[in-house]
């Protein structure tokens, strides 16, 4: 916290950060326009195009192979775009870069299995997380700190894992990896967060949770992308929703608007 | 640097580790040299050569653990860093034979003479020298450990391509080797090494100092590879073993951490090559064959991977059954004996030696805590199969 206040009362961060404005193409806080992409001849995003405000919540839902992954490798430099646009802050293309600068950035992804390191305590999991120094000398000769330890705390009690912050990740129940996995997230405080099927695998209360965690979250000023099947789940987080299918935009709207959209109705009931 | 490193480095097992090698580093010199030949607990010189083998043998399990185990990187090819560290040092001890060859030359080997060289290759100067040859130990491996997992990781290539590039790479150094216009002596290699640093190479006194030597080299690669296993770093490591995008998406330059560790892992390589030619007194390209390296693998294999403990223990284990099985009767199946025991260590100890005890030692651990834990009351949502450790 104080190193950005530090940053922000330095004349020449801020010389730069306002031509960096100026050169801003989009006020939004990721921007997607025209993206094509095709795998041996299926075009698993065509013409997708999407724009998330900062600090919106935006879920996102469609039937298998809609492309709601896919889009989410794009974002996040795994799979590099045919053809399109697509921009973090109006500044960066991430088209452009690769999986480690676009997570420096700040753009944090959960993953639809849960991805964990499961052979390493969850406390070590959190601390892997955590948006510090991430080189090798950096973390050679890396030493405590009580901030670290305080977040990783902080963190800890937000996903409920205290207790069992020295069990190893791989012990944890297929919902308890989920929050992991988020609780990940946060202490890797990124500007953006994709969340992929958070709530596979939970019960109607972890659920109820999970939903409240990210609410949270998307309070805390964070940019949310949420790919889900649980419409229960959909509903309960109350935010735009887009509709995907054979990756173009089907409808986008307010949960009642989508699913009462005939197109949307016609292809998750089939025709 | 600080008691904080040290009490991370030298956990109780670390430390048992330590003081044995040192006990065995100082003990069998002592036993060799001092007690008269008809003692029986008299250590015979050529037993002190082969256990010298034996823990530079470990230094190179030690090496590939650092990478195999923390890191999931198969290196197939780490002998080709081995003998690279000991070509360099026994491009030394050629040039320390000077004029006392078979043809006088003072500056020629005598493979060079008989191949009609008119003057030295260019790169053989400077290893008159030996703190320039204890530096081509250290950057000839480097250098080619760089240059290719700099290529390799770069282009992402894993698991068993990686595995396949790395034999290619030191059957490629093997065939170079093996010629005699490449200037290394082509098949014969380099050997009748006569002094090391001006001492006899033959003499009693050297080789307990090599041997000495060699334990302290065990030991030093053994607390490296401690210090970074035990750092952060190491966390990172193993991470990018159990699930490398994961660890790019939050924002880790996995191929810098790769190429690290790879690097110094072959340095390390290149130093127990270095140690172990005076030892044996000669180099030749045999030591870049490709089962040599696979060889290697097994022992730490059969050690138990990712314990570092477990690599040396395996590479002196399983050498130890070779000179046993192989001076016998049954050498002509050792090479089976081998393979079977690669496949009933995959089978039956999938952890190895060390790492089936740990987890036996885990488990009990474990058992005794849950009893202890069993009357206090669960968390509602921690589930109550999460053993506190």
């Amino acid at each position: 916290m104080v190193a950005a206040e530090l940053t922000a009362i330095d004349p020449q961060v801020a010389a730069r950060e306002a031509e960096a404005r100026q050169k801003r193409i989009t006020s939004a806080q990721l921007y997607l326009d025209g993206v094509h992409v095709s795998f041996d001849g299926f075009h698993a995003i065509n013409n997708l195009s999407m724009v998330l405000a900062p600090g919106e919540m935006r879920a996102i839902i469609g039937p298998n192979g809609a492309g709601k992954t896919t889009m989410m490798d794009i974002i996040t430099g795994k799979t590099k775009p045919d053809e399109g646009d697509v921009y973090f802050d109006g500044t960066h293309d991430l088209t452009l870069l690769d999986e480690t600068e676009i997570a420096k950035l700040g753009i944090g992804r959960k993953f639809q299995k849960p991805t964990v390191f499961e052979s390493q305590t969850i406390q070590d999991n959190l601390l892997l997380a955590l948006n510090v120094d991430h080189s090798v000398r950096g973390t050679l000769f890396w030493r405590g700190s009580r901030g670290e330890a305080e977040r990783i705390d902080r963190v800890l009690e937000t996903i409920r894992l205290t207790d069992a912050r020295d069990s190893l990740a791989g012990n944890l129940s297929h919902g308890q990896k989920q929050w992991l996995e988020i609780g990940m997230l946060l202490a890797q405080d990124p500007k953006v967060l994709l969340v992929d099927e958070p709530v596979a695998g939970m019960t109607d209360v972890e659920t109820h949770q999970t939903a409240e965690l990210l609410k949270a979250i998307n309070r805390d000023n964070k940019t949310v992308m949420v790919v889900e099947h649980d419409m229960t789940f959909v509903r309960e987080l109350g935010v735009k929703v887009t509709c995907l299918h054979e990756g173009t935009v089907l409808a986008e709207g307010t949960i009642d608007d989508v699913s009462q959209n005939d197109r949307v109705v016609e292809v998750y009931l089939g025709r | 640097m600080t008691p904080h490193f040290l009490t991370r480095t030298l956990d109780r097992s670390a430390t048992i580790f330590i003081l044995i090698v040192a006990a065995v580093g100082i003990v069998l010199p002592l036993l060799n040299l001092l007690l008269p030949a008809d003692s029986p607990l008299q250590v015979p010189t050529y037993l002190i050569s082969l256990f010298g083998k034996y823990v530079c043998y470990a230094i190179l399990a030690l090496s590939i653990d650092l990478i195999w185990g923390y890191c999931g990187i198969l290196s197939l090819g780490h002998g080709a860093f081995f003998a690279l560290g000991g070509y360099a040092m026994g491009m030394y001890l050629m040039r320390q034979i000077g004029s006392r060859g078979v043809y006088g030359n003072p500056v020629l080997p005598d493979f060079m003479v008989f191949l009609n060289y008119k003057e030295l290759p260019w790169y053989w100067y400077g290893f008159d020298m030996f703190w320039f040859a204890a530096l081509m130990v250290l950057l000839a491996p480097g250098l080619l450990a760089f240059g290719f997992g700099w290529l390799a990781f770069r282009s992402r290539v894993t698991g068993v391509y990686l595995s396949i590039i790395t034999q290619a790479m030191t059957y490629a150094l093997l065939l170079a080797f093996f010629r005699n216009d490449f200037g290394f002596g082509g098949n014969n290699g380099l050997t009748d090494f006569k002094d090391i640093l001006g001492f006899n190479i033959q003499a009693d006194g050297t080789r307990a100092a090599l041997f000495a030597l060699s334990c302290l080299g065990l030991i030093g690669a053994f607390m490296i590879c401690r210090f970074i296993v035990t750092s952060k770093l190491g966390k990172v490591l193993i991470a990018v073993r159990d699930a490398e995008s994961r660890t790019r998406f939050l924002g880790y330059r996995v191929e810098s951490y790769k190429l690290f560790v790879f690097t110094l892992s072959a340095c390390m390589a290149g130093v127990a090559g270095a140690l172990y030619v005076p030892q044996v007194g000669i180099i030749n390209p045999g030591e870049f064959a490709p089962g040599n390296s696979i060889e290697a693998v097994i022992w730490v294999a059969v050690g138990g991977r990712g314990t570092l403990v477990g690599a040396a223990l395996g590479a002196v284990v399983v050498n130890y059954a070779k000179t046993v099985f192989t001076s016998g009767a049954l050498a002509p199946y050792w090479l089976f004996m081998l393979g079977a025991l690669f496949i009933l260590v995959t089978l039956l100890l999938p952890k190895g030696i060390i790492g089936t005890v740990n987890a036996w030692l885990d488990g009990r651990k474990a058992r005794d805590n849950a009893n202890a834990d069993s009357a206090e009351a669960e968390d509602g949502i921690i589930k109550p199969d999460l053993e506190k450790a």
